[in-house]
Formats: C-alpha cells, structure tokens, sequence
C-alpha cells in the first residue's frame, strides 16, 4: 500500500510542481511585494515595510482614472450584455429552423483574437483625415455630426470600448443561456399552455425562476471577467492607455510593471491586491443577493 | 354553427399572432448575427481593397469591383507576419502538450489511485482554481526576469501550462470508467502507466480532445504574459505582433494591409471552431471563460 501512496504523488507531482512555483508562491509574493516601501527591481532591495505603496496608488490620478473607467465599464456592459443574452437566447430557444447557424454565427467572437478584432473595430469606428470612417457614415444617415469615437471625447471613446467589450462577452453567455432554457422541464410550459397562460407571463413566472440559478452565476463571472478588462482597450487604443485616458485597473497593474512607465513591482502589486480586495467584495455582494433571490 | 365559427376565428387571430411573433423573433436574431458577423466582412473586404483605392474613398464603399491580393503579399513579406505566426504555433503546441500531459497524470491520480488525503489535496486544487492570473503575474514576471528567461520559449511556456479547471473536467471524465477495467488490468499485471495510456486514454479521448482545443485557443489569444516576457519581436506572438504591426508595421498607415494580418491571424481559429464547433462549444459551457 505504501508503495502505491508514493505512485499516487509521483503522477501527481508534475501538477503541484507547475502549481507551487506559478500559482501559490506568487499568489503569497504578491502580497509581500505589496507592503515593502522603495523595493529596487535591479538590487532586489527594499527599505521598509509598511502601507506606502497602496497609499502611493490610491493617490495616483492615473490610478483613479483607471478605477473610474474601470467602474464605468462594468456598470454598462455587466447588465447590458446579460439581458441582451436573455433576450437572444429567448429567440433563440424559441424557434427551429436556422437555430444552428445562429448559433454558430453568434459564438464566433470566442474564438478571434481580442487584439486583431480589436484592430477592426478601431478602424470601423476612426475618424481620420481622409474619411469619417464606417460608423460616422452611419451616423450621418441620422443626421448625426461626425464623432471622433477612437480619439475623440470621453464618452465616445467609452461607448466604443462597451460595445466592443460587450461583442466579446456575447458568446459565453448566450451559450451558457442556451443550454440552461434547453434544460427547463418541458412539463411546467405544457401546464402553462393548458392554462392559456399569456407568453410574457410564462417568461416571467417560469422561464426567469427556473435559470435564475444561470444567470447569476453569468452575473458574477461578467463582474469578474468586466473588472480585469485590459486587452480589449489596449486593441482599439494601443498600449498606452494612460495618453488615452482609457486605462483600466488592470492596465495600470501591468503598466506600473513592466515598459516605459514600468519597472515598480511593488507599486503593480498593492494595485492588483486593491483590485483583488474589489473583485472578492463584489463578488460576495453578488452571492449574498443570490442566495436570497433564488428560490430553490 | 355560431360557436364553431367564433372558434375558428379566435384559432386564425391566435396562428397571426403566433406569425408576427415568430416573425419578429427573426428580425431581432438576424440584427444580432449581422452585428456579430459585420466587422468580420468588413476586415475581409478592407484586405481586399488596394491601397490606393482604400485611401481614395471618402465614404466608405460595401463592396469593392478590383479584389487584389497584393495586401496578402505585402503582409508577408513586408512584416514578420510569418515569424509571428510560426511562434504562436510553436508556443501553442508546447503548452498544449505539457498542459495535457501535467493534467492527465494528476487528474488519473485523483480518480484512481488511493492516498492518504487525496479529499483535502482535491480541494486544494479546486480553491486554486479562484486565483486571478494578474495576483500571480507580477511574481511569475519576477521570476522569469531572474532565470533569465525573457525572450525565451521556456519562459513563455512555464506559467502557462498550469490549468485546474483542466484537470478536475479530466478527473471527472476518468471516474466514469469503471473500477472492473481497473481491477482486471491489475489482475493481467498490466502497471499503472500502461493502464493509464491503453486504456483510460482511448476511453475518455473525446474529453482529451475538447481539453486541447480549448487550450489551444487560449494559447493563440494570450496576450498579456507575452507581451510581459518577450520585447524581441523575433519572439513575438500573434497578438502581439498585430500591436507591433498597428503601431510601426508597414511604415505607413496601410489600413488594408493591416487588415489581411488581422485576416491571417483569425482563420485558423475560425477554421479549428467550425471544425469542431460542437466540442468547443460544449467544453466551454461547461466552465470555460474568455481570458
């Protein structure tokens, strides 16, 4: 037996070796990294602990302003996208021919790569000296003056990192809808038809209970997903986020850690544990209202 | 008969009703996929346009009458779209490998083999599984930085290969074998490792399978730890070199030249999903998450 026990941790010991060297010792690092004052990346020194460094990022107005993009982002596209899911997934459940190829057509942004889409949509949504670009040609039918969406106003530049943002997060969620309406007992529909039941009723008083569970879990993972964006806005506004004014939590994590602004782990690091600290909030937020709003 | 014909009416009213819903359902379902497919016709078309011509138009046009393929040529030849490609290719098939391979023998050692806290141990890896990867980055950087690593395929590869969530879809798919398999291997002699490659292998495969699609997917869209560890373009990935092409690509904004890479860099992807669409996307509604 014991020769077994010793069989059992050889297989396993490739796993925990990956495990321990790039996940936990990392994980309990990045905490140390967080509180020592003045660390030098090149002699690895450091002249004191304490709280500097989140008092040093929290005074950051690149910080703050990737805090609010940050927030603002979430706010818009966490609901947005959820409902438009349920909505599309709705249609979707509800109908037979063609169903497939919608379905197909409306998974594909899972599987492009964010900063190559990205690339398109910049240039759909840009206005530059020689045209006003896709987007503001649409506009114009509208009678909507040309908006600079990519280097242009706040709001514009905002509007165009929650849509693309929300085009990225479609998929998995429609997916994940998809299969939870398939999954409703097909009896509850049946009574509600016998009952001549109107159709918004049954949506609301059967659909919406039965995948309540699903669309919460799809809430807290779109929290989650929605407060570590980065790739996306580096795609439609190139890597220097700050010039843009676009960054977000993230950005500002990898910014302060490596290229021309970089070279400051410890500053990276209390940013990513006050990041951790607002995930771990909301996310307990998010389950606490659950368990009072699902059923059974 | 009076109530006959009052029932009919209300069944003609119902099946109209029915029809316009049905009707609309479809419109806002095509609105939706045109939304989604837009962007991807439109970087088709733009790759298409030349140059000069991309450059006239004011306004934009919806199709082009002189398709060219010189863009294609240019994204060949004039940028290292085929270096990039090549490491992105190398980086996916070496993380994909040791991923499976790490994943297959800890997830046969949860299933099958006894130990003593084997629970605790699962659940270890299961609360790993809620580490966000930027926590872990900034150490993993360090470390990188201080093996020397940068700019190296070993460098790219190592923090990638970890997956949890990999090996407990593996683990659960190998319980479903049954225990008899085991125990007349055991009887016939047959060792552990040759068990776990004849036959526990062949079974689960189709699992084995979506595992390695999903990674590969994940392996040609990593862009973060890439662009943390490689600042040699010769070691660039696909995702990080579309960047280098946007910001100092082709000397000049060559909008359609651009987008033929963007056109490269996505096809294989879009070619391995409609090959294996079911498997992808049943791998991902279980669990899977963009990122």
């Amino acid at each position: 037996m014991n020769m077994n026990k010793k069989k059992a941790w050889i297989y396993l010991l490739p796993a925990v070796l990956f495990l321990a060297l790039f996940l936990v010792y990392p994980l309990i690092d990045v905490f140390v990294y967080s509180v020592e004052e003045g660390y030098n990346f090149a002699s690895q020194t450091y002249f004191g602990t304490g709280l500097y460094n989140f008092s040093y990022v929290l005074h950051d107005p690149f910080f703050l302003q990737a805090v609010k993009n940050t927030f603002i982002l979430v706010i818009i596209t966490v609901p947005l996208s959820t409902g438009l899911a349920l909505l599309i997934s709705a249609g979707l459940s509800s109908v037979r021919p063609l169903r497939d190829l919608f379905q197909t057509v409306y998974f594909l942004p899972y599987v492009t790569n964010t900063l190559a889409v990205g690339l398109v949509f910049m240039i759909l949504f840009q206005k530059t000296e020689y045209t006003d670009g896709l987007v503001n040609l649409m506009l114009s039918w509208f009678g909507a003056g040309p908006v600079d969406f990519i280097d242009g106003p706040y709001w514009a530049k905002m509007f165009v990192l929650c849509f693309y943002t929300i085009w990225i997060v479609m998929p998995f969620k429609i997916l994940v809808l998809t299969s939870a309406l398939a999954s409703v007992n097909q009896d509850y529909y049946r009574a509600a038809r016998v009952d001549g039941t109107p159709r918004f009723r049954v949506f609301t008083k059967i659909t919406l209970p039965m995948i309540s569970p699903m669309i919460f879990y799809l809430v807290i993972t779109g929290f989650i997903g929605a407060f570590k964006a980065y790739s996306d806005a580096v795609a439609l506004f190139g890597t220097d986020l700050n010039a843009a004014g676009m960054n977000t939590i993230v950005g500002y994590v990898y910014d302060m850690l490596y290229g021309d602004s970089g070279g400051y782990p410890s500053y990276a690091s209390a940013a990513a544990v006050i990041l951790f600290a607002i995930v771990l909030t909301i996310t307990c937020i998010n389950l606490l209202v659950s368990r009072k709003k699902i059923e059974y | 008969m009076v109530s006959q014909a009052e029932y009919k009416k209300t069944e003609k009213a119902a099946a109209r009703r029915n029809k316009v819903c049905r009707i609309l359902t479809y419109a806002g379902l095509a609105i939706w996929a045109v939304i989604v497919l837009f962007p991807f016709y439109w970087m088709l078309l733009t790759s298409v346009k030349s140059y000069g011509a991309y450059n006239a138009e004011h306004i934009p046009a919806f199709f082009t009458m002189a398709p060219t393929l010189q863009n294609y040529t240019d994204a060949f030849t004039q940028v290292p779209l085929v270096d990039y490609l090549l490491n992105t290719l190398i980086f996916s098939v070496i993380t994909t490998v040791l991923m499976v391979a790490v994943s297959v023998l800890a997830a046969y050692a949860f299933a099958r083999l006894e130990f003593r806290g084997k629970n605790l141990v699962f659940t270890l890896f299961l609360s790993m599984m809620m580490i966000p990867s930027e926590l872990v980055v900034i150490t993993n950087f360090v470390t990188v930085t201080n093996l020397d690593l940068r700019n190296t395929f070993t460098g790219l590869v190592l923090p990638s290969v970890t997956s949890v969530f990999y090996i407990y879809l593996l683990k659960e798919n190998f319980e479903q074998v049954p225990d008899e398999l085991y125990r007349a291997a055991k009887v016939d002699g047959t060792s552990d490792l040759k068990y776990l490659w004849k036959v526990m292998v062949p079974i689960c495969r189709p699992t084995i399978i979506t595992v390695t699609i999903l990674k590969i997917i994940e392996c040609w869209n990593s862009y973060v730890w890439p662009r943390l560890v490689t600042d040699d373009p010769a070691y660039y990935l696909v995702s990080n070199g579309i960047q280098e092409i946007r910001e100092n690509g082709f000397g000049r904004e060559n909008v359609p030249a651009m987008m033929a890479a963007v056109v490269v860099i996505s096809v294989p992807l879009i070619i391995l999903f409609l090959v294996f669409r079911r498997k992808i996307m049943e791998g991902v509604s279980r669990g899977g998450m963009k990122g």
